[in-house]
């Protein structure tokens, strides 16, 4: 694999830049692959990253029906932070996040990783005291968190209304400083080419319409380019999931909802880091480009048409204008909506299942970006020894079952 | 936005006068206590979350506050009928019905 640095970039302009390397093959299907991830975003491109490279299986095929990264990875609003309430859910963020603190350089990629800090904002007394007890239980957690009066939220974020005369006054916030915000495609493209490097297939244009299974163990997938057999069959495919798990007889405590977002016209820089409102609901943030990246709540119906209604776009910008008024002649440039798959705990699935070589990790909801490197690497794990990673573990599928859920609500809220 | 028709209003009006409601035509149980761990986790938490033809509730919250059903396709959206509390959906999930709406959308 060409490595990529400012030399390389030096040399190449003396040929006009007509001579770099593609950034991964394009390979025809085998017809027997160790495993078969179904799904090409950042999650499906992680998994097979952390296979090659930390287990040495190879011989991976990742199957896409669009393109690499052209989902979710495509449509989040890129916020990074690991500041949730659970043990369980804030060691599995936090470890992605310490993944995500060295990524760039291990995958020789600029992903735009940038810490530029994220508040989360508080506006009654109820939401302080939660906040005030989530951040303590981030403290014990090993996450670098704090609580924020007015004046401290006022002085990092100066255009932040923080007047008593709006109609939900700012009384605070929590504030994690290591949270941030990272190019999404960058990330999906990163583990793609640093997987191809390791031997993995990427094969885009490939749609499994089938499973095959034989006296309960998977032994491979249909798809529109023929039947591919593995001996291991991973599912990371967000809203399609439960389309998935139904070819094989499963179902799963998943609901796909539609989740929109926007984009403001560049502007010069003003935001310089992630405002977040659980109780006005909205969140926003300024991306490099300078476009102001807005998000909110999903659509409360089913939806699998990777669009929404408009008036929950309204209410979006109607929260943002409340924070920031000096917002409201700005034009959106674009929105947009992806399929977001929603569990009652607001937690993932990262989970073996009834049928023997059959992973899924899905559920992720509204808050999957983030966990990238760290979904990825537990799920890879879990995949390579047949056993949960011990930070997945909580996250079986029996815990529905066992009634072992991880109310996570409070702190994914709109905050994603 | 959607427009839907509420069956007691018998009227079309937008979606922001509705609140969604779920999948419909679950059960309760009516042993609940006869039921197995993994029973009470179907009822409670197992959804059909299909791509395609979906029943589901719907709560008229800023109009006359009934619950009531709607038929929808989950990728197109399109409506295809809502209908009152106990009475029987007009038209049941079919399978070539769903694959003609995906393959057109």
């Amino acid at each position: 694999m060409q490595q990529y640095s400012g030399f390389g970039l030096f040399k190449h302009s003396l040929s006009h830049h007509e001579n770099w390397q593609r950034v991964w093959r394009n390979p025809i299907p085998k017809s027997h692959y160790d495993v078969v991830i179904v799904g090409g975003g950042g999650h499906g491109l992680a998994t097979a990253y952390y296979l090659a490279k930390n287990h040495g299986i190879t011989n991976i095929a990742v199957v896409e029906k669009g393109y690499l990264g052209g989902g979710n990875t495509a449509r989040n609003t890129t916020i990074v932070r690991s500041n949730y309430l659970w043990d369980e859910a804030a060691q599995l963020y936090e470890h992605a996040l310490k993944l995500w603190e060295g990524l760039a350089q291990e995958l020789n990629y600029n992903l735009m990783f940038s810490q530029r800090g994220v508040l989360n904002l508080g506006h009654t007394l109820q939401d302080m005291r939660d906040i005030e007890r989530r951040v303590n239980a981030n403290r014990l957690n090993g996450i670098d968190s704090e609580v924020l009066n007015t004046e401290q939220v006022q002085q990092l974020v100066p255009i932040l209304d923080c007047s008593k005369n709006t109609r939900y006054p700012i009384l605070g916030a929590s504030w994690q400083p290591r949270g941030g915000t990272a190019r999404h495609d960058a990330v999906a493209w990163g583990y793609a080419r640093a997987a191809n490097a390791l031997g993995v297939d990427l094969l885009q244009q490939t749609e499994v319409i089938g499973m095959r299974t034989q006296d309960g163990v998977i032994s491979g997938v249909e798809t529109n380019r023929g039947f591919i057999s593995a001996n291991k069959v991973a599912c990371v495919t967000a809203g399609n999931s439960s389309v998935l798990a139904n070819m094989v007889g499963l179902q799963l405590p998943l609901e796909s909802h539609p989740l929109q977002a926007m984009v403001s016209e560049p502007l010069k820089p003003i935001l310089d880091t992630v405002v977040m409102s659980n109780h006005v609901h909205g969140y926003i943030s300024q991306s490099d480009k300078g476009d102001l990246v807005i998000g909110a709540g999903i659509d409360s119906y089913l939806g699998y048409g990777q669009r929404g209604s408009l008036n929950v776009l309204e209410h979006t910008a109607a929260a943002i204008i409340e924070m920031f008024p000096i917002f409201s002649r700005v034009r959106i440039n674009r929105t947009w909506g992806g399929i977001v798959d929603t569990c009652p705990d607001a937690c993932p699935i990262i989970s073996k299942t009834p049928i023997k070589g059959l992973y899924f990790n899905c559920g992720w909801g509204t808050g999957g970006f983030k966990a990238t490197p760290g979904s990825g690497h537990v799920f890879a794990h879990t995949i390579a020894h047949d056993n949960p990673h011990p930070l997945a573990k909580p996250f079986s599928l029996d815990r529905f079952i066992s009634g072992q859920l991880i109310d996570e609500h409070g702190a994914a809220g709109v905050a994603h | 936005m959607l427009q839907i028709h509420c069956p007691y209003c018998q009227e079309y009006r937008e979606e922001e006068e509705f609140s969604y409601a779920g999948q419909a035509h679950i059960e309760r149980p009516s042993e609940p206590e006869s039921l197995t761990d993994q029973e009470w986790a179907q009822y409670l938490f197992f959804r059909k979350n299909p791509r395609g033809l979906h029943h589901e509730m719907w709560y008229h919250i800023h109009g006359c506050k009934q619950f009531f059903n709607v038929c929808r396709h989950t990728v197109t959206y399109q409506i295809i009928s809502s209908y009152k509390i106990g009475d029987r959906p007009e038209l049941e999930q079919s399978k070539a019905v769903d694959k003609e709406s995906i393959n057109a959308n």
